[in-house]
């Protein structure tokens, strides 16, 4: 164990545990959309992020940004960041809908017991990540180094680089759209109203399978932003890349309280940083456990996570 | 005309008598085991093609006596590794397998194929224990990491001249013991060591850890895939120190996967032969045969296809003959000249480990590690 190291180091490993979290909480909304309103752990999540982050490798490298490619400047950069984001947005939200469409829409007009659901998200899920380790060769796949991470400013001795403001504050942005989205406008009222009750909201008059699919589109579009912000940082992808990302955020949405955006926000971020402080401490192998205690030890005391799990009725 | 039709048959049966030991021999079969799928499985994949191309150039130097090579695709996983295993047992015809590549499947696979006397000669898996297992048909065709290791530690502290070295490994067969070879060799120069997961691709403690060391150096025991992404984060987050590790790291991948700016300078060490040194026209034949330069342990691989193909010459048509004829082989290859020790280990006057640089967004040969 190692607390001095921590203590030495605490505002550092903070500041890269909430750059990580960030990328968990986008991926964490996926999740908490769907199972806030169809009460469905849609497993085929992670493999729509996945998509996503492979969609940008294609789209740089179409434009002459390959691997080894020299960033071009500034504005350069951020357009090439801000296509990314629209073209893995609309890829990962596209198959999210496709897995919507294919997996889950047949079981929901038959009735299926919600057993049948996870075994078909189990399904999507391994046949969107065999399809692209096939198609890749399962090869790693690289691309260019965009954003030179530069310091910016210190805080108690920990460097804060550009790169980590925008990941965070691009997160941020995205969650609170999202927020303002969900909770503001008539969509977003449709798809509380589903989520708070069904039934009584198709007798209202709201068309229960366009919200079902807008919140598939919705979480695949965070997925597919989280998953440019993704390559940015860790500048490396490969099909199995979602299946850790997926548990991650997963937990994430679990820790907050699933069902609730807040939640996700709050779960991504804690957990970001407090598996960066058990890495610090206990060692870098000993990072999924205490992550995994933690949630562990949260849910003991709130079964239904920090923030309690309601998309339909809270207005967290 | 019953006499003329007796003789016909009696000449036929006669044929069949006369060719049987050749007849027998021929068809047999060798097998390649190893990863062609899975995120490790580029070295997989430059071994196959080296086997391939050696049994290829022996079909067509004995085309009426053809060999045939199975593909045993173990997607680099120890867990799969003993059905793979079972299946070239029970596979008669399988004399000999090239392979198993990584170290943890054969940890699995060597005392199921070699209970059943199939003749193993891996090109790659270089944990010194798995010459300790007891598996009497194990050969390796190159040095192990207990050779590695120290040659290794040797070139960081004696031509690298490292001071301070910080040691990270992915708790693997390979990796560790590497790893422990290394803190061994070098001694006080390690100050500190940690312990990365298999799929990591999140390094932000790790790199934070290594930064307040004050290392000049890391050393990774571990493969490409972890390797990749880790060294991306920890140049972006300004980190200066030289990148170290060992063969499972020695892949154009990794340079693209880290970007070839990140990777500049990164020594890679391997007990193998640089393919371009290596001997005869293998280097040219196996660009005109595959389509791309010869990769790791591809040459090492032609190697071990070459040792047991000539045994399957010479009329070893059964795995104990053919095992026979693999112990007491003498012989040079392309890589370096053969003969194998009683534990299976190939004999350490034939071992060299070579040091390979990252330039210029290539890994290029630098120079052989120094032996003591």
């Amino acid at each position: 164990m190692n607390f001095e190291f921590l203590g030495d180091n605490f505002m550092s490993l903070t500041v890269t545990g909430l750059t990580q979290g960030a990328i968990y909480a986008l991926v964490a909304l996926g999740y908490t959309l769907v199972y806030g309103v169809l009460r469905l752990i849609n497993f085929a999540h992670s493999e729509v992020f996945m998509i996503g982050t492979f969609v940008t490798t294609i789209v740089w490298a179409g434009l002459g940004f390959g691997v080894g490619a020299s960033a071009p400047g500034t504005f350069g950069v951020l357009g090439l960041i801000a296509l990314a984001v629209v073209a893995a947005g609309a890829a990962s939200g596209g198959t999210a809908l496709i897995v919507e469409r294919v997996a889950y829409r047949p079981l929901r007009k038959r009735n299926a017991p919600s057993l049948i659901f996870l075994i078909s998200a189990i399904g999507a899920s391994v046949a969107l990540f065999e399809l692209v380790g096939a198609i890749t060769d399962r090869q790693p796949r690289g691309m260019p180094s965009l954003v030179q991470p530069k310091v910016q400013f210190t805080i108690f001795g920990a460097d804060v680089t550009n790169l980590q403001i925008g990941i965070i504050l691009s997160a941020l942005a995205m969650l609170a759209g999202l927020d303002i989205f969900i909770n503001r406008t008539r969509l977003g009222r449709g798809v509380r109203a589903v989520a708070q009750n069904p039934d009584v909201a198709a007798l209202m008059g709201v068309n229960k399978d366009r919200v079902i699919m807008l919140i598939f589109v919705l979480g695949g579009m965070m997925a597919g932003a989280a998953s440019v912000l993704y390559d940015v940082k860790v500048g490396i992808t490969t099909y199995s890349v979602g299946f850790l990302i997926g548990i991650k955020a997963f937990t994430a949405a679990v820790l907050g309280g699933i069902g609730n955006l807040r939640g996700a926000l709050l779960g991504g971020l804690l957990l970001g940083v407090v598996e960066n402080y058990g890495a610090g401490v206990f060692g870098n192998e000993w990072m999924d456990v205490v992550a995994f205690v933690m949630l562990v030890v949260v849910l003991l005391f709130r079964p239904t996570g920090l923030l309690g799990e309601s998309l339909g009725r809270a207005r967290a | 005309m019953v006499g003329l039709l007796l003789g016909a048959a009696a000449c036929a049966s006669d044929d069949d008598g006369g060719d049987s030991t050749d007849a027998a021999a021929c068809g047999s079969k060798i097998a390649f085991f190893g990863a062609l799928t899975g995120g490790n499985a580029q070295l997989g994949i430059n071994i196959r093609d080296g086997a391939k191309l050696a049994v290829d150039q022996y079909n067509k130097a004995n085309a009426d006596c053809k060999v045939e090579l199975v593909e045993k695709d173990s997607a680099g996983d120890p867990a799969q590794a003993s059905g793979l295993a079972t299946s070239v047992v029970q596979d008669a015809k399988i004399l000999g397998v090239v392979g198993p590549a990584f170290s943890g499947e054969s940890k699995v696979a060597n005392p199921i194929m070699s209970k059943e006397g199939v003749v193993i000669i891996t090109p790659s898996a270089t944990n010194p224990a798995l010459a300790d297992q007891g598996d009497k048909t194990f050969h390796r065709a190159l040095g192990n990491d207990a050779s590695q290791g120290p040659g290794l530690a040797l070139y960081m502290k004696d031509v690298m001249k490292v001071q301070k070295t910080f040691v990270v490994d992915d708790a693997s067969e390979y990796g560790k013991g590497l790893a422990d070879q290394v803190k061994k060799t070098l001694g006080s120069v390690v100050t500190a060591n940690a312990v990365v997961k298999e799929q990591q691709t999140d390094f932000g403690a790790l790199v934070t850890q290594i930064n307040s060391s004050g290392a000049d150096s890391i050393f990774w025991g571990g493969y490409y895939r972890e390797a990749a992404p880790f060294l991306k984060q920890y140049r972006d987050a300004g980190g200066k120190a030289k990148f170290v590790a060992g063969d499972g790291v020695k892949d154009q991948a990794f340079v693209d996967g880290a970007g070839a700016a990140n990777a500049e300078g990164a020594i890679l060490t391997c007990p193998c032969v640089p393919p371009e040194k290596a001997g005869g026209t293998f280097a040219a034949d196996y660009k005109a045969a595959v389509g791309r330069d010869a990769g790791t342990y591809s040459a090492e691989a032609f190697d071990a296809a070459n040792i047991l193909l000539a045994g399957i010459k010479a009329g070893n048509s059964t795995r104990e003959k053919l095992e026979t004829f693999v112990d007491g082989y003498t012989g040079q290859g392309v890589t370096t000249s053969f003969k194998f020790q009683e534990n299976g280990e190939i004999d350490p006057s034939a071992v060299a480990i070579w040091a390979y640089k990252v330039a210029g967004g290539k890994i290029v040969a630098d120079q052989e590690a120094p032996k003591s």
